[in-house]
């Protein structure tokens, strides 16, 4: 038996601890199960009730959600030569052909761009800012770091309106420059904040010793500072680029079709007599799965993501 | 060359000098912090500015020809003695609210169940938190699909557990359920969130205390009130002010999962703003209601910022 501890929790208690969180875990993830469930189910599979738990996978959502498909005569549609891919064969079997590409690509591709876009912009400027606030005497320094976070608590919609009118009036409206200086904008207070904290836990002493080996400041920054913040730089990128992936308020009202990114896109895709849940549910499991791997490599850093670096453990 | 001074000399590295060559600190301070303060200037204050500015206006963005006129105080007055912005207030209120009791409890307690422990803890965890990671208006439309009274999911579970037939209610529709609907939906992706800042207030408490506390042979009721509980309310602070400021703000979830809808019922702020600025284009109106959110939002940040000092202090 081992020594006894106040603070060990009793057996008995784990195993109930564990039986209610496995119960939670289940229910919670239950519909993102359910969404990835749907894009692999026929269009009637998807509606049919009671919901169907077992069902024969259909990639018929992932057509759907890459293609525009017609219906055509039937007359034409039995003078149809066979068809050549395996994709034509699914939007066959729907009484369908496929009439062209869909717009989910180029969406996708714009969400990439903006996304990575305004990530490295906002580590290269939040790098540079950051270390600056963690090693210099900056004037007003406090003020200007409870600046930079106020500028996160502003409701997307209440600086939309100018920016809509200034973006109108620069060209930028629904370009992915004007995203990505947006989004910069955004993310660049996370950044800061974050960096700050990493780049404080380096003992200043490295630099230090760089600067008497006859470094300037700037290579110490270089050559000392940023090897040994790189995971904390990694970490914050993730969190950026999560962002955002995820925004919608200003894609929505500054994008309309150039440089529209997915999530405006993805609710507004339809099928023929109402939403196309296959192809929604395809599209946004496509969406999110990147999110959900990056989660899970980022567990770690994660409170300190979502707190502003405010809760470390 | 054979004098010995002159070799000590040679030998000494020179960090002063090389140190001058660089640039001085302060300059080097300088160049890093004004790109961020210039694209803030820029991209947030700026607008604000502007959105001040446009308050005081009868400004329509879609009708650029027409003459702005100066309307002094009448948009904020106006806002704030129109029924309807209260109505929308107390919508926003009544999520906030619920949405931070549900998130609270059940975060909470999450977290003092993974605190037993128990193997595999760590994994459940990080299956836990996934929802919050996610893109809020794609969780809100594909809501709708769960949400639908006939082949949804949701009631569907509904009908299972409880009996009452699936058909027979719509959680987006009319009938006062779409208001739950939306905090169900929060609830559902923001409580991981309370959860993991719990876990962390938790796990901040030393151990050495209970084991007084233990010596003390205070009860272990009395121990979770007077330990547990007053250790963790910093953390659970941050959390609620977090929730608080960004749910004030909610927009993208709440927009694709009801739009407001049926009617007015969760016309949530936000929403409404956007209607007035983007739908309805009266640009002046809007700005000055915008105006009246971010003061709202600015106090709460305030007080956050406070508390999120007394928490690092720590």
């Amino acid at each position: 038996m081992s020594a006894y501890s106040v603070t060990e929790p009793t057996r008995s208690s784990k195993w109930f601890a564990g039986l209610l969180v496995v119960a939670y875990t289940i229910i919670t993830l239950l519909p993102l199960v359910w969404i990835i469930a749907t894009g692999f189910k026929s269009g009637p599979d998807s509606i049919s009730y009671p919901p169907k738990v077992v069902f024969e996978p259909s990639l018929e959502g992932y057509v759907n959600l890459f293609t525009t498909r017609t219906r055509i005569a039937s007359d034409d549609f039995a003078a149809l030569p066979p068809p050549e891919t395996w994709y034509d064969q699914i939007v066959r079997d729907t009484g369908m052909v496929i009439a062209g590409q869909s717009r989910f690509g180029e969406r996708f591709m714009n969400s990439v761009i903006i996304g990575f876009g305004s990530t490295f912009l906002s580590i290269f400027l939040g790098t540079l800012a950051a270390y600056a606030f963690s090693r210099f005497k900056v004037p007003l320094k406090d003020d200007l770091l409870f600046f930079i976070l106020s500028t996160r608590m502003m409701p997307p919609i209440a600086v939309a309106i100018p920016i809509y009118l200034m973006y109108r009036e620069l060209g930028l409206s629904d370009t992915h420059l004007g995203m990505i200086l947006l989004y910069t904008a955004v993310n660049i207070s996370l950044a800061v904040w974050l960096l700050k904290g990493f780049i404080d836990e380096i003992p200043r002493e490295y630099e230090e010793a760089a600067l008497i080996d006859g470094y300037t400041r700037f290579q110490a920054f270089r050559k000392v500072v940023l090897p040994q913040a790189a995971t904390g730089i990694a970490s914050t990128a993730i969190f950026c680029l999560i962002f955002a992936w995820n925004e919608y308020a200003f894609a929505v009202l500054l994008t309309s079709g150039n440089a529209q990114t997915a999530p405006p896109f993805i609710p507004t895709i339809i099928g023929v007599g109402g939403q196309d849940w296959p192809a929604v549910a395809a599209g946004a499991t496509l969406f999110l799965l990147p999110v959900m791997i990056f989660t899970i490599l980022l567990r770690k850093h994660l409170l300190r993501g979502i707190t502003f670096g405010a809760v470390r453990k | 060359m054979t004098n010995p001074i002159d070799i000590a000399a040679k030998a000494t590295p020179a960090p002063v000098a090389r140190r001058v060559r660089g640039l001085s600190d302060r300059a080097i301070a300088w160049i890093f912090v004004t790109p961020t303060i210039f694209l803030l200037l820029a991209i947030n204050i700026f607008p604000l500015i502007w959105t001040v500015r446009l308050s005081f206006t009868n400004y329509a963005a879609n009708r650029p020809g027409r003459e702005v006129e100066w309307v002094g105080l009448r948009n904020y007055t106006r806002i704030l003695t129109d029924a309807g912005t209260w109505e929308n207030m107390q919508t926003t209120a009544h999520f906030l609210i619920w949405t931070i009791v549900l998130q609270v409890v059940i975060g909470f307690t999450l977290a003092w169940l993974i605190n037993r422990k128990f193997k595999g803890n760590d994994l459940l965890t990080t299956l836990i938190v996934i929802p919050m990671m996610l893109s809020p208006a794609v969780v809100g439309n594909f809501w709708t699909f769960l949400y639908q009274p006939q082949i949804g999911l949701f009631n569907y579970v509904v009908e299972l557990v409880t009996g009452t037939p699936a058909s027979s209610f719509s959680m987006l529709g009319p009938g006062g359920l779409a208001k739950w609907s939306i905090i169900i939906v929060d609830t559902w992706m923001w409580t991981p969130f309370v959860m993991l800042i719990c876990l962390a207030g938790l796990r901040s408490i030393p151990d050495y205390i209970y084991e007084a506390a233990e010596v003390d042979r205070a009860s272990k009721w009395r121990q979770f009130w007077t330990i547990t509980v007053p250790m963790v309310l910093p953390f659970l602070m941050l959390a609620v002010l977090f929730r608080g400021i960004e749910n004030f703000k909610m927009f993208d979830m709440v927009v694709l999962l009801t739009g407001g809808g049926p009617g007015n019922e969760t016309l949530l702020a936000s929403i409404d703003l956007k209607r007035e600025a983007f739908e309805k284009w009266r640009t002046g109106y809007s700005s000055a209601y915008a105006i009246i959110l971010f003061v709202t939002v600015f106090g709460l940040a305030s007080i956050y910022v406070k508390a999120l000092n007394k928490v690092k202090e720590r």
